[in-house]
């Protein structure tokens, strides 16, 4: 599975590409583990799912593992762009109660980090 | 093996409709009917027969009971939840009460709401009766024992007149008991929980509630897919959603719609029963759950089509 992974101010973006099914919610998993740490200087993290076209249950259970970690140093996460059946499978599953959800990485980063907005307009 | 009947579907505690619930339907149903004339009952009958399921009907409130219907002349059921008590009239009044009959009940385990039903089971009380209790619990006889006890119960178990043995079980080996082979699997629960297979006639019916799924123990995940394989129904513990199961919830020893799903298409089966809803969730509740899970299955699906139901007190599902 493809995932890229940038940084603008405080906030990393991670963008897989790809259905996150059992074997590449292992891959998403491992990209994910250098960032979830208590060393890791991470203060945000938005997952940009543009390009992620369905999650099981396995793929749901990173994202959930994601979201403790960070919590618990807090650190916020947020889930961006996601496709319409992407949508649908987050409310099956009750985790738009779990992540923040936003229409655009645009969005996403304005709330999680307004000094880190300026720098992803720049960079646009 | 012919067909299973449900008698208790909901998790942990029995639960009613209230008033408001059955008003709720009622004027949902006039509501429907507004302007329309019923000219004879056969109309009527279409009429109610064609409104949604959460308005004509209810998942109803028994704690969890199963009865598997083998053709031949003994009883054979899941667990003893408050739902063994309707099953247990309908045995007396279509036996009587001087016609003996056996009846095996094979043990998920030992929760509350999966024993409560005994002290009410009548044939339990009637001399003549054989009733063989099956499970792998250590403690399977003094837990039903117990329950019958003073100050929980007024009548001890040593008053019951029906002859009545418990059968220890090992998870993974198969016994043949009323013609069915029968093979007990150890599920993640509190104090463990077994899951049953059933195979007979050709068939295969899967009894798995009061489990939760480890999504990152994948050995695990192949023991149920395998448990699971080619199954003509499997009914599956979905009583919390996915979010609530690994999180909050997590270590509560439930599973979920989605969960079901994906166990069910990696091992093929053909029917997944939706199983021990949740008590708060009422009518409306239970069916957007049934909605969603179908909904994921499509999503979801890569091979044949797997039939999604959400059982419902008396309902009745063919193998």
């Amino acid at each position: 599975m493809d995932i890229a992974e940038h940084r603008i101010a405080d906030v990393v973006v991670v963008a897989p590409v790809g259905p996150i099914d059992f074997p590449n919610a292992q891959h998403l998993e491992r990209a994910l583990a250098p960032l979830l740490g208590r060393d890791a200087a991470v203060q945000a993290l938005v997952l940009d799912f543009h390009d992620v076209v369905y999650v099981s249950s396995m793929g749901l259970r990173v994202l959930m593992v994601a979201a403790k970690n960070l919590r618990a140093r807090n650190a916020r996460i947020a889930v961006a762009a996601l496709q319409p059946v992407v949508v649908e499978i987050f409310d099956i599953a009750r985790f738009a109660h779990v992540l923040e959800v936003f229409p655009t990485v645009r969005d996403a980063v304005a709330a999680l980090s307004p000094s880190a907005l300026a720098a992803w307009d720049a960079s646009r | 093996m012919k067909l299973v009947r449900f008698w208790g579907t909901r998790g942990s505690l029995p639960v009613a409709l209230t008033t408001a619930d059955v008003r709720a339907k009622v004027m949902a149903a006039l509501r429907g009917a507004s302007g329309r004339t019923f000219a004879s009952e056969e109309e009527l009958d279409s009429y109610v027969n064609a409104l949604a399921p959460e308005v004509a009907g209810t998942y109803g409130g028994h704690t969890s009971c199963v009865e598997i219907e083998t053709g031949r002349s003994e009883y054979v059921l899941c667990d003893l939840g408050s739902g063994v008590r309707p099953f247990g009239q309908r045995a007396l009044a279509r036996h009587g009460p001087s016609s003996p009959q056996t009846y095996h009940v094979f043990m998920s385990h030992l929760h509350w709401d999966h024993i409560m039903g005994f002290p009410f089971f009548t044939p339990a009380y009637i001399p003549g009766n054989r009733i063989r209790i099956y499970g792998v619990h250590e403690g399977l006889e003094e837990a039903l024992r117990r329950q019958h006890g003073a100050p929980s119960f007024p009548v001890d178990f040593s008053a019951l007149g029906a002859d009545i043995e418990f059968v220890g079980l090992e998870a993974g080996a198969t016994r043949e008991v009323a013609g069915i082979a029968v093979t007990p699997m150890l599920q993640r629960h509190a104090g463990d929980s077994y899951g049953y297979r059933f195979a007979g006639d050709g068939r295969s019916f899967v009894y798995s509630t009061d489990s939760e799924h480890a999504l990152f123990d994948l050995e695990e995940t192949r023991r149920f897919v395998d448990f699971f394989r080619d199954a003509d129904l499997v009914v599956f513990d979905a009583m919390y959603s996915l979010a609530d199961a690994i999180s909050v919830k997590a270590d509560w020893g439930h599973s979920s719609n989605i969960v079901g799903v994906e166990l069910c298409q990696m091992a093929g089966a053909r029917e997944l029963c939706l199983f021990h809803h949740e008590p708060v969730h009422g009518d409306a509740a239970i069916e957007r759950v049934l909605a969603e899970a179908r909904r994921f299955e499509e999503i979801s699906r890569k091979g044949r089509p797997l039939k999604v139901t959400a059982a419902y007190d008396g309902m009745e599902i063919a193998l």
